[in-house]
C-alpha cells in the first residue's frame, strides 16, 4: 500500500510526497567553520618512587576527580583466571580498618564510587568523587591495596554469587560468542580465558586470593590516570604521599605475547534455538606505536568502522540484514587485532556472512577513495576531540593508550599523523589486513538452520 | 554548579529553543526532542515511534539516503535518536566547527523528510534485527520495560510494548508515516537544544536562518494516558527460554513528576537508600546478609532514569536469584525494608549518602556534553524547565527523613504488580 491509494477526500493529513517537497527544494549543505583546536589542559606524566606511572591532568569543568588504576595482572597458572576473578570481587570487601560497608559509606559521602575488574591483562580499579573528597578516595584506595582483608565470609559469599554471574553471563550470546572466538584465536593461551570456569571457582580460596594479592596487586609497571578539576603537581603529591605504602621490589605481571591470527577456515558453534546468529571475524593488525597504524585505522573505519562505512551501508541500510555491524581493533601490549562483529537473523546469517567478505575483498581490490578517505580522517580526528572533551572519556582514553606503554603526547600528536596519511598508503593497508582470505572466526547460532547455507558457502568448518 | 543558567526563546512558528554556551572545550551538542513517544502509538501499531525514529535517518528533501550519517560523521561527529514514553530524541556530538550543519541537517527532516517504502521496508528489518538482538535472543530481554507494563497497567498507551510486535511493524504504511509526521512533528511540538562552543548571539541567527522557515503546523492535543493505580496486588509470569535463573520485577506507580516533584523525588531518594552500593539497605540484606539474590536495583523509570517520563510513571526493583530462593522470601524482604523505613525513616548519615552521590553523578553528566544536552532538552520539554538539570542536587538534597519514610509507606503490596521471570530454556 502506498500513499497514492488513500483516498485524499478523507485524509488529514498530508502525503509523504508532499512532505518531502518544499517550494525552494533541495537547499545547498553549509561549510564547515573554522577548525578549532583543543586547548591542551596542564598534565603530568611521572613515575613515583615505588615504580607507579601517573598521569594527571587538570580538567575544571566540573569539581570532579576521575580515577582509572591499571595493573597487568596476566598469569599461566590454570587457576589464575578464577583467582584473580575471585579477588576483583573482593578487593573492594574491606581491610583492616574499614568493613565492606564501610568502604562504601566512606566513599558515597564524598561522592565517590571505586569498582574493580580483571581480564586476562590487567586488574583495573576506576572511580571518581568530588575533587573535595579525592583524599577520601585515594585513602580507601591505599587502603584496599595495601590491606585489602579478603575475610572468609566475605570471599565465602562473592565466591557463590560469581558462580551466579557467570551462569547469568555465559548465556548472553555476546559472551558465549567472544568466549568461542578467543578458543579459536588462541586456543589455552591465558588470553583467550577471560571468565573461569565454574568448578575453578569453586576450588579458589580466601588464601588463595590473599596469596594473589601479595604477589600481584604490584605498584611497579602500573598506571595511575588522575583527571579533574586539580592542579597536575598537586595531584603528584596527594597520590605520591597517599600511596607510599604501596610497593614491592617486583614488577606486576605482563601477558607473554599472542601468536599471531592467520586467515582460515571459520567454526560454526551450535547455539539450539538461537533466532539470530553473532558473525565474529578477526584478522592480524598492527598496533599504535607501527608507523602503518594511521593508515590501518582508517582503512578499517572505511570498511565498518564507523557508520557510514560500507560495510554498515551494505548489509544495514541496504539490505537490513543487521541492526548492529561494525569492525574495531583490539590492542594488547604487542600488537593489535581486527574484529568484526554483526548480529543477523538465522534466515539471513549466510547472506550477511558472503556480503561480509565481499566487503573485504573489495577494500583491497577497489580501494577507498579520495572522499571516503577524507570522511574517515575527519571522523578519526573528530571523534578523538569529543570522545576526550569530558573527565570521563580523557580518563578512560588515558588509561587505554597509559595499558599498552603510551602516554598523552601520543593523542596529542595523533590529528597530525592521521592528516598526514594518503590514500595510497590506506589502500596498501586494505590489502595487506583486510582480504579475506587473512581473516577468520566463529558464526554461533542455530547450526540446524545455518549449516546448509553456511556448508554451500563454504569457509565455515561445521562440527 | 558553576555553568549559568540556559538562555530560551521560541520562534514564530513555535519551536522552543534552548541555548548553554560552554567554552571548556571545542565540541557542540545539538539535539532535537518531539513531543511524541510509544505512549502515543495507535492501537494495531505497537512500535511504531521507535519504527518512525528510525525513519528520520532516512533522509529529507536535501538529503539523499544514507547522507545524514555521512555528513554527520565527515564532520567528525557522532549521532543518534532514541525513543522514550513520551518524546523522541535525535541528536549529534560535533567538533564546535560543525555547528551549522546539525542545525542543517535537524531543520531539513523537521521541514521535510523523505518517506519511502524502499526505506520502510528496510528498516521494518532492522528494527526487527534490534528486537532479536536486545530482546528476543538474549535472556531477562524487556526485563523491566516491557515485560512489567502489562501487569501495572490496564490501557493501552501505558501497558504495550514499545519496541512493537513483529506482526504490527510489518503493517506499517508510507501513509502512515505521513500521518505519524504531520500530527506530531510539527515545530510547535518540539525543543532544540545546543550546548558547547558557540556564542549565543551566533546560534541565535544560525537557528533563525535554518529553522525560521519550517511552516507552523497545528500541534497536536496533548492526551492525558492517567489511569487509576491497582487496588490490589497484580502478579504476572513470563517464560524465559534463555534465562539461567529466576528473576522478579516488582513495579509500583509514582507521583505525577510534573505537578508534585518534590514528591517524586522522595521516590528517587528512597531508591538509593534501597539499593545503591554496599551500604544500601537492600544490597546489605539481600545480596549478602541473608542472603537472597545475585544482584539487585531499583530506581524511578522503566529505564531506570528518573523524571524521563509525565505521569504515569513507574517505580521498579528488580533482582535475579537463584532458584532454591523462592519468589516470596524476596518480595517478604523488600516489604520488611520498606516498612522499616516508613516507620522510622532512613538515617541522617543514609541521605547524606545518596545527596553526595547524586551530586557527583549529576556533575559527571553534566560534564559529558551529549548528555548535558539531552537532559536539558527533555527537562524542557517535560517540564517547562531547563534548569531543572541545575536545580536538581539542591532538590535531592532538600528531600526529608520524612518524605522518603512516606514514599515507603505508599509502597503497599496492593498497589504494585509483581512479575515473576522463570527459566524456561532446555538447558
Amino acid at each position: 500500500m502506498t500513499d497514492s491509494t488513500a483516498d485524499t477526500a478523507t485524509r488529514t493529513h498530508r502525503g509523504a510526497e508532499e512532505i518531502g517537497r518544499t517550494p525552494l527544494g533541495p537547499r545547498e549543505l553549509p561549510p564547515l567553520g573554522a577548525h578549532v583546536a583543543a586547548i591542551e589542559p596542564p598534565t603530568v606524566d611521572v613515575v613515583l618512587p615505588n615504580g607507579l606511572r601517573l598521569i594527571a591532568v587538570q580538567r575544571s569543568a566540573v569539581p570532579m576527580v576521575e580515577l582509572r588504576l591499571r595493573i597487568p595482572f596476566a598469569g599461566t597458572d590454570p587457576l589464575h583466571a578464577a583467582r584473580a576473578e575471585l579477588l576483583a570481587s573482593t578487593i573492594l570487601t574491606g581491610t583492616a580498618r574499614r568493613s565492606r560497608v564501610q568502604v562504601d559509606t566512606d566513599l558515597a559521602l564524598v561522592g565517590g564510587e571505586l569498582d574493580a575488574a580483571v581480564d586476562p591483562e590487567r586488574l583495573s580499579v576506576g572511580g571518581h568523587a568530588l575533587v573535595s573528597g579525592l583524599d577520601t578516595l585515594l585513602d580507601v584506595l591505599a587502603d584496599t591495596l595495601t590491606g585489602a582483608a579478603y575475610a572468609d565470609e566475605e570471599v565465602d559469599r562473592e565466591r557463590s554469587r560469581l558462580l551466579e554471574r557467570i551462569t547469568v553471563a555465559r548465556s548472553q550470546p555476546s559472551v558465549i560468542a567472544r568466549e568461542a572466538l578467543q578458543r579459536h584465536r588462541y586456543g589455552d593461551h591465558p588470553f583467550a580465558k577471560e571468565m573461569p570456569q565454574a568448578e575453578e571457582v569453586a576450588q579458589a580460596t580466601a588464601e588463595d586470593v590473599r596469596e594473589l594479592h601479595r604477589a600481584a596487586v604490584l605498584p611497579r609497571g602500573s598506571v595511575l590516570v588522575l583527571v579533574g578539576d586539580i592542579e597536575p603537581q598537586r595531584a603528584v603529591d596527594v597520590v605520591g604521599s597517599a600511596l607510599a605504602g604501596w610497593s614491592a621490589d617486583a614488577s606486576a605481571s605482563v601477558l607473554p605475547p599472542l601468536p599471531p591470527i592467520t586467515g582460515g577456515d571459520m567454526l560454526l558453534v551450535p547455539r539450539p534455538g538461537a533466532v539470530q546468529s553473532q558473525l565474529r571475524l578477526t584478522a592480524q593488525a598492527v598496533p599504535r606505536t607501527d608507523p602503518r597504524y594511521p593508515a590501518v585505522q582508517l582503512a578499517n573505519l572505511v570498511f565498518g568502522g564507523f557508520f557510514s562505512s560500507r560495510l554498515v551501508e551494505n548489509i544495514r541500510e541496504q539490505k537490513g540484514y543487521t541492526y548492529s555491524a561494525r569492525s574495531y581493533l583490539e590492542f594488547t601490549p604487542d600488537g593489535a587485532t581486527v574484529l568484526i562483529d554483526a548480529d543477523t537473523a538465522s534466515e539471513v546469517t549466510a547472506a550477511a556472512l558472503l556480503e561480509t567478505r565481499y566487503e573485504l575483498g573489495r577494500l583491497g581490490l577497489v580501494p577507498p577513495t579520495e572522499s571516503e578517505v577524507d570522511s574517515a580522517r575527519r571522523y578519526a580526528t573528530g571523534s578523538l576531540l569529543t570522545a576526550t572533551a569530558s573527565q570521563t572519556g580523557l580518563a578512560a582514553t588515558l588509561a587505554g593508550l597509559a595499558q599498552v606503554g603510551l602516554g598523552p603526547e601520543w593523542l596529542r600528536d595523533h590529528p597530525d599523523r592521521l592528516a598526514k596519511v594518503t590514500v595510497e598508503q590506506v589502500a596498501e593497508a586494505a590489502l595487506e589486513f583486510f582480504p579475506p582470505s587473512a581473516v577468520t572466526g566463529v558464526v554461533v547460532g542455530d547450526a540446524e538452520r545455518l549449516a546448509p547455507q553456511l556448508r554451500a558457502l563454504g569457509g565455515v568448518r561445521i562440527p | 554548579m558553576a555553568a549559568p543558567a540556559p538562555q530560551r526563546f521560541t520562534l514564530p512558528n513555535g519551536l522552543r529553543v534552548v541555548l548553554a554556551p560552554d567554552r571548556s572545550a571545542p565540541v557542540v551538542g545539538v539535539s532535537v526532542h518531539y513531543d511524541v513517544g510509544f505512549r502515543s502509538e495507535p492501537e494495531g501499531r505497537t512500535g511504531f515511534a521507535h519504527l518512525f525514529e528510525h525513519l528520520m535517518f532516512q533522509g529529507s528533501e536535501s538529503l539523499e539516503k544514507l547522507a545524514h550519517f555521512r555528513i554527520v560523521q565527515s564532520s567528525g561527529g557522532t549521532f543518534n535518536g532514541s525513543t522514550h514514553p513520551d518524546y523522541t530524541d535525535y541528536f549529534q556530538l560535533l567538533p564546535a566547527a560543525a555547528l551549522e550543519r546539525a542545525l542543517f541537517l535537524e531543520a531539513d527532516r523537521m521541514r521535510a523528510p523523505k518517506i519511502t517504502e524502499e526505506n520502510l521496508r528496510n528498516q521494518i528489518d532492522v528494527v526487527k534485527e534490534e528486537i532479536r538482538l536486545n530482546v528476543m535472543n538474549r535472556p531477562y530481554g524487556g526485563l523491566p520495560w516491557i515485560l512489567l507494563p502489562p501487569i501495572l497497567y490496564r490501557t493501552f498507551p501505558n501497558a504495550h510494548n514499545g519496541y512493537g510486535d513483529f506482526t504490527d511493524l510489518e503493517q506499517a504504511t508510507v501513509d502512515d508515516c505521513a500521518a505519524f509526521f504531520d500530527a506530531y512533528y510539527a515545530p510547535g511540538n518540539a525543543v532544540l537544544t545546543v550546548t558547547g562552543d558557540f556564542a549565543v548571539e551566533e546560534a541565535t541567527a544560525l537557528v533563525e536562518k535554518h529553522f525560521g522557515d519550517v511552516p507552523a503546523r497545528e500541534v497536536p492535543r496533548r492526551p492525558s494516558f492517567a489511569e487509576p493505580a491497582p487496588t490490589s496486588e497484580l502478579r504476572g509470569e513470563h517464560a524465559d527460554p534463555h534465562a539461567p535463573l529466576p528473576a522478579l520485577s516488582v513495579g509500583y506507580r509514582l507521583p505525577d513528576p510534573v505537578t508534585d516533584l518534590p514528591g517524586y523525588l522522595a521516590y528517587v531518594v528512597l531508591a538509593g537508600v534501597l539499593t545503591d552500593g554496599d551500604a544500601s539497605r537492600l544490597q546489605q540484606r539481600m545480596v549478602h546478609r541473608e542472603p537472597l539474590v545475585t544482584d539487585v536495583s531499583a530506581g524511578c523509570g522503566l529505564f531506570g532514569t528518573p523524571l524521563d517520563a509525565r505521569d504515569p510513571d513507574t517505580f521498579t526493583c528488580t533482582a535475579i536469584h537463584p532458584r532454591e530462593v523462592p519468589v516470596e522470601r524476596v518480595v517478604a524482604a523488600l516489604d520488611e525494608e520498606l516498612d522499616s523505613l516508613a516507620a522510622e525513616g532512613p538515617t541522617a548519615e543514609e541521605l547524606a549518602r545518596v545527596t553526595a552521590r547524586w551530586a557527583s553523578n549529576l556533575h559527571r553528566e553534566h560534564d559529558r556534553i551529549i548528555s548535558r544536552t539531552l537532559a536539558l532538552g527533555s527537562f524542557e520539554l517535560l517540564h517547562g524547565r531547563a534548569e531543572l538539570v541545575g536545580e536538581l542536587p539542591r532538590l535531592i538534597a532538600g528531600v526529608t527523613v520524612d518524605a522518603v519514610a512516606a514514599a515507603a509507606k505508599n509502597m503497599r503490596p496492593d498497589t504494585r504488580a509483581v512479575l515473576t521471570v522463570s527459566p524456561a530454556g532446555g538447558a
